[in-house]
């Protein structure tokens, strides 16, 4: 299977997700 | 007041230096990911030595120096507003929405500096002929920085969330 960060576009998506968990892990902890 | 003002003041300049060393940063991060390796394959291998003798030497020393100021004003000015003990534990039993926010950047920015310093540039090293390695530790070693910058990258998205987004909260 190819790593998903090889692509750029993928890494940037990612990076997306990633943000939107970090929101929703502030409103959880505060 | 003027003592106010001159606290103030350093703290404003320690904020512009801890901007400018990420600036720094980051941008040859997203140099590196959204240029320079992307284009590398369409480069003419008798041209390619000029990429990799002459500008990733250059580009990486102030990369990762970049790194190293970036933490250490931001370390500062964390402890001059007082939040940085709170930000570390992100906030936790503080009920402080904005230290759990800049605590997250915090920690994804310390784990990019890691990434920089630890991963990315040994391998680099062997990548640049600074240590020495057989080709194929260097296929190795190059991969390895490759991938650890491609984490970077996808980090620095919700890293620059916290940090610029971090007055909303």
């Amino acid at each position: 299977m190819k790593n998903p960060l090889d692509s750029l576009g993928q890494t940037i998506v990612l990076g997306l997700v990633l943000t939107v968990v970090v929101v929703l892990l502030i409103h959880a902890i505060a | 007041m003027q003592e106010f003002v001159a606290f103030d003041w350093w703290l404003f300049f320690v904020r512009w230096c801890h901007i400018a060393s990420g600036v720094m940063w980051i941008g040859h991060l997203w140099y590196f990911n959204f240029t320079q390796t992307p284009t590398m394959p369409k480069i003419p291998t008798e041209l390619r030595p000029g990429v990799a003798k002459y500008i990733l030497p250059e580009a990486l020393f102030w990369f990762r120096w970049g790194a190293m100021f970036t933490i250490i004003f931001g370390l500062i000015l964390a402890w001059m507003n007082g939040y940085l003990l709170s930000s570390i534990k992100i906030g936790i039993g503080d009920g402080s929405t904005h230290n759990t926010t800049i605590g997250i950047g915090m920690w994804l920015g310390t784990i990019m500096w890691f990434n920089v310093w630890f991963i990315i540039w040994p391998n680099q090293k062997k990548n640049i002929g600074i240590t020495p390695a057989t080709p194929d530790e260097i296929k190795v070693a190059a991969r390895t920085a490759g991938l650890a910058s491609r984490v970077n990258t996808m980090l620095s998205i919700p890293m620059l969330y916290c940090m610029a987004g971090v007055h909303f909260y």
